[in-house]
């Protein structure tokens, strides 16, 4: 492995020591007692105190901090105060609903923003540009929730074709889980989409003025083929640091979306264990969204490396 | 009918191309002719902005979509001018290359050099992979690259700047091209490199029996490179001649302007370089008349009213401007000196 990589690594763990720590800070600082929630306004002190000793809640910051750690690492993230059950388990099961929808969402942020962007570049000035760049424009004004229920009216309420929430599980085949996803993916995706077609855009049209394209075209390329074999992978670098920094805002998008279509996602669990004051939830679904987050973006800082020859070569 | 022999490979008649700048609509070159035939070199010299490399870009055909070329481009009698891109595409990098002046950013950073001197190779001859690498390592040989067949795989910026130039100069060659056209080659690169490369593409185009258009802001290359030349000012032929011949009796003002201009080996400590007075006009607000009406020291009001005809002062050898009596009298050249 080389020293790219590695160094690369070292600055995710110390990210998400960095994380973990604000985590847990923020969380303890919050008011309300999660003892005090549980039993409801009218319970005797008494019992508030025993609950509060059984949570292990009158422990000392540094210590809880370690053991949630301790726990982290070998994977025993501790019982829900609400549900009582496991809190990995609650996770677990969320997570099959939220991987799926944010791949999903992904794709079709990709899809929509290379076309619309190369589409662009490719006609830069001319009708179709000025068209398409006035709908992403209108695109990165959408509240996506709002943007969310007009797709709920056209393809749920009046076309009927998609349900208007819900989610029908994996266990009846992929294509029924996949459909439930696909208005909430949509709405998600089309902020993003629009973010990224103006960067793509402007990514393309900054390559399309180097000198190599005039090289290229100069070797007898056509103007189709030299987008395509030489300035795409020029543009690629800008596209993937904001496709990196987006993932981010998707999975923050999911907490909304998710209870827009009433989908028993990640997003959801965090919202309602907010509610609950369901810290121990809270925290190790933040913990993971931020371990995620970091994690996409050390592979878009590897994958750099694959695109760009100039960086390998400092680091072999 | 002429023959295939003393016909003219390329021949430009009257070009003009309109640019759209910032400032405006602008005339860049205005009444361009020349003809060149196979195996013939010829100079083009003039300051930045004087249309050289918008001339040489509209042989390539690579003028921006909203440039507009009026006059006729001629290659072994084929109309250039107005071709569609698709055909144009069969002919750059094919029968018309060019080497362009800045070799660090010339070259895809993405791409092997391999891969790049081998594109030509595969688009106009349909060179499997295997072949268009074994003929690009030849290339890369002949131009002077240390070990080709090892760095074939390397990527540009594994390279100096003289050898980036050596390896765009490889990707010019691949097809055998009738005409080279080389833009400034050696402006952005080391002194010492310069000779090197001039050199190199001189062996080339004479082993190849090439044509050549160099353009040069340098009077010194284009003297020792190349048979006859053309002095471009504001977008116009100012002066054209055997190099011989316009070297040994310059007579247009601003080529004699230019040749005193030029910084001399031996000249005492402390002379101040010789420079033209005034700035090289801006192409959207041309003066009527002649070009360097404005800065010439020996204008006079005729000179403004009209553009000048070419005058004939010597054997193939013509300059645009009423006063060549005045100017060829102060006898400048090299070989008066």
């Amino acid at each position: 492995m080389s020293v790219f990589v590695l160094r690369r690594l070292v600055t995710l763990l110390a990210t998400l020591v960095g994380a973990s720590l604000i985590i847990f800070l923020v969380l303890d600082a919050l008011p309300g007692n999660a003892a005090q929630m549980l039993m409801g306004a009218d319970a005797s002190p008494d019992a508030v105190r025993a609950l509060t000793v059984k949570l292990g809640l009158d422990q000392p910051l540094a210590v809880r901090y370690l053991q949630w750690i301790k726990g982290l690492l070998i994977g025993d993230l501790g019982n829900s105060y609400v549900y009582g059950t496991p809190v990995a388990g609650l996770i677990a099961e969320r997570l099959a609903l939220t991987v799926p929808l944010a791949i999903m969402a992904m794709t079709v942020t990709v899809t929509l923003a290379l076309s619309a962007g190369i589409y662009t570049a490719a006609n830069h000035n001319r009708l179709g540009d000025v068209g398409v760049m006035s709908l992403t424009q209108v695109g990165i004004a959408l509240p996506n929730f709002w943007f969310a229920i007009l797709l709920v009216l056209l393809f749920a309420v009046r076309l009927q074709w998609l349900s208007a929430g819900g989610f029908a599980g994996w266990e009846d085949g992929v294509w029924l889980g996949v459909r439930s996803l696909l208005l909430p993916a949509i709405s998600l995706a089309v902020v993003q989409a629009a973010i990224l077609a103006r960067v793509t855009r402007s990514a393309v049209l900054e390559v399309l003025r180097e000198d190599f394209v005039r090289t290229a075209r100069a070797k007898g390329l056509g103007k189709r083929e030299v987008l395509w074999s030489h300035v795409l992978r020029n543009a690629m670098i800008p596209v993937m640091t904001v496709m990196g920094l987006q993932f981010a805002n998707l999975l923050a998008g999911t907490i909304v979306i998710e209870n827009v279509f009433y989908l028993p996602g990640l997003g959801r669990l965090i919202f309602q264990s907010i509610a609950n004051r369901d810290l121990i939830v809270v925290r190790n679904c933040v913990m993971l969204l931020a371990t995620m987050v970091v994690i996409v973006n050390f592979v878009v800082d590897v994958l750099y490396a694959f695109i760009d020859p100039r960086i390998k070569v400092h680091d072999l | 009918m002429t023959s295939p022999a003393t016909a003219p490979l390329i021949e430009v008649a009257n070009l003009g191309v309109r640019l759209n700048t910032s400032r405006g609509p602008a005339q860049a070159v205005r009444g361009v002719s020349f003809a060149l035939k196979r195996g013939e070199t010829l100079g083009l010299v003039g300051e930045s902005g004087c249309g050289k490399s918008v001339t040489a870009m509209s042989l390539m055909g690579l003028l921006p979509d909203s440039a507009v070329v009026t006059g006729s481009i001629k290659l072994d009698g084929g109309e250039l001018a107005g071709l569609p891109d698709a055909d144009y595409c069969r002919l750059r990098g094919n029968r018309i290359s060019m080497i362009f002046q800045e070799p660090m950013t010339a070259l895809n950073p993405m791409h092997t050099i391999g891969h790049q001197v081998a594109e030509p190779l595969r688009r106009h001859r349909k060179h499997s992979a295997a072949q268009a690498r074994k003929e690009a390592i030849a290339l890369l040989d002949r131009v002077g690259l240390p070990d080709p067949a090892r760095r074939v795989d390397a990527y540009p910026h594994q390279f100096s700047g003289g050898q980036r130039q050596r390896i765009t100069i490889a990707m010019a060659l691949a097809c055998e091209p009738d005409l080279l056209i080389a833009d400034e080659p050696t402006t952005a690169l080391d002194v010492t490199i310069q000779g090197q490369i001039l050199d190199l593409i001189a062996d080339l185009v004479e082993e190849r029996g090439m044509s050549m258009i160099l353009i040069s802001h340098d009077l010194g290359v284009i003297a020792e490179n190349v048979q006859r030349m053309m002095v471009m000012y504001g977008g116009t032929v100012v002066e054209s001649g055997p190099t011989d011949e316009v070297f040994r009796r310059m007579g247009h003002p601003y080529t004699q302007g230019l040749f005193r201009a030029r910084p001399k080996l031996g000249a005492r400590k402390g002379t101040r370089l010789k420079t033209i007075a005034g700035t090289v006009p801006e192409l959207a607000d041309l003066p009527s008349g002649c070009t360097f009406s404005e800065r010439c020291p020996l204008a006079i009001d005729a000179c403004r009213a009209a553009l000048p005809p070419m005058v004939d002062v010597g054997p193939g050898h013509f300059v645009r401007c009423i006063r060549t009596d005045v100017s060829m009298a102060a006898n400048v050249g090299a070989l008066s000196a």
